[in-house]
């Protein structure tokens, strides 16, 4: 049987193998029972409004989304894979410059074939979300 | 009254149109980063986002992050809403000033209708509201074929002070 700790790490190579995630810094922080963490360092290259140098909204919703996946996958009545359905993310405030965003998925619910999953982010500056997100996530179980 | 003025040569007209577009464009370093451009005919926008590997979200497949196409359609809506806004004021004549100020999202729901393909993928919005303070946007994101849609979205927005 594997520990929570080999699930942990097997689930952070998942991560880390998915181009997109990689290449915007993203790191997991804890996972397991449908449950997942995951944190995006603040990049100037995320910046969305040169002006107040906020990330922008799309770096937000690409952590949301995949921080949402691994939640979907560390559920225990997880399939082989998952896709995003749909998501619907609430931008609440502007992010703070220079701080890093992290992502706090629970899939809370799972059919045969659907995930239904709610997320936060949050930049550790304030008790008020940066963004709060609600999705649906094929569950793929083979044929 | 003055007489009606003679229209302006093409070029004009198109390196003007062009150069507004560049800078609202260029406003943002994300879409620059993410490698976004904007195709012009006339008013009309098509958003492009050119395949590359690290816009993967499943290697096993390869389909595209969702995440990508996410940013792809909210910057498509952002920018068709802030194309939408100048649009006026560049047909009168005037220069964008440098550092405009764009929508802010309030909201965007997506709709992941088939998986994205490793290759290019384009985009179109449609401004469904427009009001003084906030708009209605619907996006859609397509690849191969215009019929078949990878993605779909609908997102709110804030619109920027008039008096910024």
């Amino acid at each position: 049987m594997p520990t929570n700790r080999d699930r942990t790490e097997i689930a952070r190579q998942f991560i880390n193998a998915i181009p997109h995630s990689r290449a915007l810094g993203m790191s997991l922080n804890e996972i397991g029972q449908g449950e997942a963490i995951i944190a995006m360092p603040y990049d100037e290259r995320l910046i969305g409004d040169p002006k107040t140098r906020v990330i922008a909204g799309g770096a937000v919703s690409a952590l949301m989304d995949t921080c949402a996946g691994a939640a979907v996958m560390s559920h225990e009545d997880a399939g082989f894979a998952t896709a995003t359905l749909d998501l619907r993310i609430d931008y609440m405030r502007t992010a703070t410059p220079g701080a890093a965003i992290t992502a706090h998925a629970i899939c809370y619910h799972m059919t045969r074939s659907v995930a239904f999953v709610r997320a936060t982010a949050t930049d550790g500056t304030s008790d008020t979300p940066v963004a709060t997100a609600t999705g649906a996530f094929a569950v793929e179980r083979g044929a | 009254m003055s007489a009606r003025r003679a229209p302006e040569a093409v070029q004009v007209v198109k390196e003007r149109r062009d150069r507004a577009l560049a800078t609202l464009v260029g406003t943002v370093p994300y879409i620059t980063y993410m490698g976004f451009k904007f195709d012009r005919r006339g008013d009309e926008l098509t958003a492009i986002m050119p395949y590359r590997d690290d816009l993967v979200g499943n290697p096993a497949l390869p389909a595209l992050h969702g995440g990508a196409i996410s940013a792809f359609l909210e910057a498509t809506a952002l920018i068709v809403l802030g194309w939408s806004l100048v649009w006026p004021r560049i047909e009168t004549g005037d220069a964008l000033p440098e550092g405009i100020a764009l929508p802010k999202t309030i909201d965007l729901t997506v709709d992941f209708l088939r998986s994205g393909l490793p290759r290019d993928a384009y985009a179109r919005a449609r401004v469904t509201r427009s009001g003084r303070r906030y708009a209605s946007v619907q996006v859609e994101a397509w690849q191969d074929n215009r019929d078949r849609p990878i993605a779909q979205a609908t997102g709110h927005f804030l619109m920027p002070r008039q008096d910024d």
